[in-house]
């Protein structure tokens, strides 16, 4: 089933006779997918104003539709959202409310934050067939319950979007990338240096065949100016150079995870404390991929690897985001579990959205 | 303003709740002499007091559950307060309540640069959380201008936020994790020093939840490498509406300054007088500050000054050094203090798209004229988040009525031009009654339901936030 308008998504639910499998593009197939399908096709931006650094857009809307128009006032979302649809199998049309609802957010995250910090307002259907509006449209909102940041990341769980907010940021007109010629094993630390400097890294990370790279951006002079500066901090941990044309094509390849695309094996993603990176991708073995300083692993392992029995003991929490290994999630702690079964339920009292999607 | 009815056999029972408290914690953690708890009776909402029952100091996370427990098996309200610092009423407490204090919780508990985290005890003061780290080059970004008296702990309730967070974001933005004690006294921990957490995100839920889901007692906090450096510069303009479509140009133009300060013409002329910080003699002005190396600083202010010149400024002054920097900053800094001289005054926290500034600030005029009371506005004019200033005399009989009513116009105003009620201060009990303004009933509603899921009984902090008609029967059960 597919609907086209708040209504019809309203009434869909609602009318539900069992469970619903919610999607937009279908670009994440995460976990359980159980019931009919119900596909958000409610697009279109409603309102876009770059001088407010605000856009409410329709959640069914394609994030390439997004990207192209605020790119055409020179503005971008924050977050830089990852595209995983050819690394999970699943290549096809990334909405702004599959993003959302998975709380996607790229390597810019250590810098701006992750899609919950941009998101400043949305309208969802919850499981009772109710139409409900938090936040708004402006960047500061402390009315009432932030239940905005609840809904990014609840994979469709507690409410289906029909309408998403942002605020956004002015493109930055110039970048550059330090790339360091070091193994993955030797990466964080070297990363935690360049974030802790104060020359605004946007992005912090490791490839295979590249090695650790750090990201500036801004305007020309000043990233050619922070780059040098970094340049020079990072000769210490091995051979460095400055990327400049490349930059953005490393940023790419590690936001959407291109080294692992079209290779077998199971994909884990690990966020932890970035100063445990190294001895986690020791523990690990595998492929690995870092970014945000070493905080986010990225771990492509051979089929049925359990990556949090290797990885332990941890800080953090480790998904499964394709393979066969059982539970996707992270088990949650008692008392955690307590709270989040008790607001499913009060949100979707039916138990009908997206169920057992989040473990 | 209305509160709800104490209950009376909470009242009647106040020595054996005592007692109980007194059973659980050490004897200098409960107050009951009202000489005593006097002191807890307003915040800074100072025009509405009630007195508690009494008043917990805990000194550890384990003493905020034992307190907690007591109290909801007693079916005691409970009023968590950090510093006391908030303009909403957030911390006023109920006849029939207990206020638990944190002032005593403010340890540094962890500082991790590697990792750039710090953990403290949710009562410490924001100001003494950069504190902790300046020497080492760091800061914790959030400053609201009541940064050298507020605590983390209400901090977090208000989701608070201050001048420089258009670009480093709000407390949410940069609150990593929490510990949190529940009504019931479970200590549960949601996130850590890890930048995702798994499953729903209750840190989110969290923060801004004005003390109603839980008390938080620690929190892991983003910290930040200071700038190279940073430089303020002053605008001044001959009318509101220019000034608005000035900041407008600015973001427009790819710029993100991390502050972009407003002050029309009554507020330059009160803070003058105050401070002498020499601003123009202008309609409005705008302090815009960037940051990084000199030559970056020079860059975003060379693209600055070139918008500005195509809006026709009657000045356009960049500090040259840190003493004029310093003094481009004092009247803003002052602002408050200087109207507070002049008169009593109601503060405003409405926030609005930046595009509606010139159109909501020619109402706000309008509406001064109709009610007949001054309004002077000084706002984060970055991110639309407005402080009208609404001047009025406290002795004069209905006054302060005239006020309350002048500024929910202002508010619904804000509303109505696409904003909010809040920006930063929060909802308390300041504007609890015009909530239905923003929201529908099952806005509202599913709000309340989360309520439900942290505090059954709705003990923690219940006649703040919602409608008193909206929450009556919860409240009652």
């Amino acid at each position: 089933m597919r609907v086209e308008n708040e209504a019809q998504l309203a009434e869909a639910v609602r009318d539900a006779g069992g469970a619903l499998a919610v999607r937009g593009g279908g670009t994440r197939p995460v976990g359980r997918c159980l019931g009919e399908p119900l596909e958000v096709g409610i697009s279109g931006i409603t309102l876009y104003e770059p001088g407010a650094l605000t856009l409410v857009v329709g959640a069914g809307t394609p994030l390439a539709e997004v990207e192209a128009a605020i790119a055409a006032e020179g503005q971008r979302l924050p977050f830089e959202p990852s595209n995983w649809g050819s690394v999970l199998g699943a290549p096809g049309t990334s909405t702004v409310g599959g993003v959302v609802a998975a709380n996607v957010s790229g390597p810019r995250r250590v810098q701006a934050g992750a899609c919950r910090d941009s998101l400043i307002g949305t309208r969802f259907v919850d499981g009772r067939g109710q139409i409900v509006k938090n936040g708004g449209r402006v960047m500061k909102n402390v009315t009432g319950y932030d239940l905005v940041k609840l809904m990014a990341g609840s994979w469709g769980t507690l409410g289906v979007m029909s309408e998403v907010a942002f605020k956004l940021l002015p493109a930055a007109p110039s970048q550059a990338t330090v790339v360091i010629d070091l193994p993955a094993g030797a990466a964080q630390v070297a990363l935690a240096a360049a974030l802790g400097s104060p020359f605004d890294v946007s992005g912090a990370g490791w490839l295979p065949g590249i090695g650790a790279v750090v990201r500036v951006e801004g305007l020309a002079e000043s990233v050619a100016y922070r780059a040098e500066r970094l340049r020079k901090l990072m000769a210490p941990f091995g051979p460095v150079r400055i990327e400049e044309d490349g930059s953005a094509a490393i940023w790419a390849s590690l936001r959407d995870l291109e080294p692992f695309i079209g290779k077998d094996g199971d994909l884990w993603r690990l966020s932890v404390k970035p100063s445990e990176a190294s001895e986690i991708v020791a523990r690990l073995g595998g492929e690995v991929l870092l970014d945000w300083g070493g905080g986010l692993i990225w771990a492509l392992l051979p089929e049925g690897s359990d990556a949090r029995a290797l990885a332990a003991p941890y800080t953090g929490h480790a998904t499964c985001m394709r393979g066969a290994a059982g539970v996707t999630f992270e088990p949650e702690p008692a008392s955690i579990a307590t709270l989040t079964t008790a607001l499913r339920a009060q949100f979707d009292p039916k138990g009908i959205l997206n169920p057992g999607r989040m473990g | 303003m209305e509160m709800p009815k104490p209950k009376e056999d909470l009242l009647a029972r106040k020595p054996q709740i005592i007692a109980r408290l007194r059973e659980v914690l050490p004897a200098d953690a409960v107050i009951d002499d009202p000489s005593e708890t006097r002191a807890y009776e307003c915040d800074a909402l100072s025009a509405y007091r009630c007195q508690p029952l009494g008043v917990v100091l805990p000194r550890s996370t384990a003493e905020v559950a034992a307190a907690l427990k007591a109290c909801h098996e007693l079916g005691v309200p409970v009023v968590p307060r950090g510093a006391g610092t908030s303009l909403a009423g957030g911390s006023m407490p109920q006849a029939d309540s207990v206020v638990l204090g944190l002032a005593r919780m403010n340890a540094v508990l962890e500082t991790d640069y590697p990792n750039r985290f710090i953990r403290v005890e949710a009562g410490r003061t924001n100001l003494s959380v950069t504190g902790a780290v300046e020497s080492d080059g760091w800061f914790y970004a959030p400053d609201p201008s009541s940064q050298l008296a507020c605590a983390i702990s209400g901090n977090i309730a208000m989701n608070s936020g201050g001048a420089h967070c258009l670009k480093y974001g709000v407390t949410t933005n940069n609150l990593l994790g929490v510990t949190l004690v529940t009504m019931e006294g479970e200590v549960v921990e949601v996130g850590g020093p890890y930048l995702d957490a798994g499953g729903l995100d209750l840190l989110g839920l969290i923060c801004g939840s004005e003390g109603q889901l839980g008390v938080v007692t620690e929190a892991t906090l983003k910290i930040l490498p200071k700038p190279e450096g940073a430089r303020p510069v002053l605008i001044g303009f001959n009318s509101n509406e220019v000034a608005g479509a000035c900041v407008a140009d600015i973001i427009k133009a790819g710029i993100l300054p991390v502050a972009i300060e407003f002050m029309d013409r009554p507020c330059i002329v009160a803070t003058e007088a105050f401070c002498h910080a020499g601003y123009p003699d202008c309609e409005a002005l705008l302090i815009v500050e960037c940051e990084g190396s000199e030559a970056e600083i020079d860059e975003q202010i060379g693209m600055i000054r070139q918008i500005a010149t195509r809006h026709e400024p009657v000045e356009f002054r960049e500090a040259q050094s840190a003493d004029e920097a310093a003094r481009i900053w004092l009247g803003r800094k002052s602002a408050f203090g200087a109207m507070g001289q002049i008169n009593d005054y109601m503060c405003l926290d409405g926030t609005i798209p930046v595009s509606e500034l010139p159109f909501v600030l020619r109402r706000i005029g309008e509406l001064s004229k109709e009610y007949g009371l001054d309004v002077a506005n000084v706002f984060h004019a970055g991110d639309g988040n407005m402080h009208p200033l609404i001047l009025y005399n406290a002795n004069k009989p209905g006054d302060q009525e005239l006020c309350e009513k002048l500024g929910a116009e202002i508010l619904k105003l804000c509303v109505e031009a696409g904003g909010c009620l809040t920006g930063e201060h929060g909802v308390g009990i300041e504007k609890r009654d015009l909530m239905d303004v923003q929201f529908e009933p099952a806005d509202l509603e599913a709000q309340m339901r989360v309520k439900d899921v942290f505090d059954p009984k709705w003990l923690l902090n219940p006649a703040k936030v919602f409608p008193l008609g909206a929450s009556a029967s919860r409240r009652a059960s």
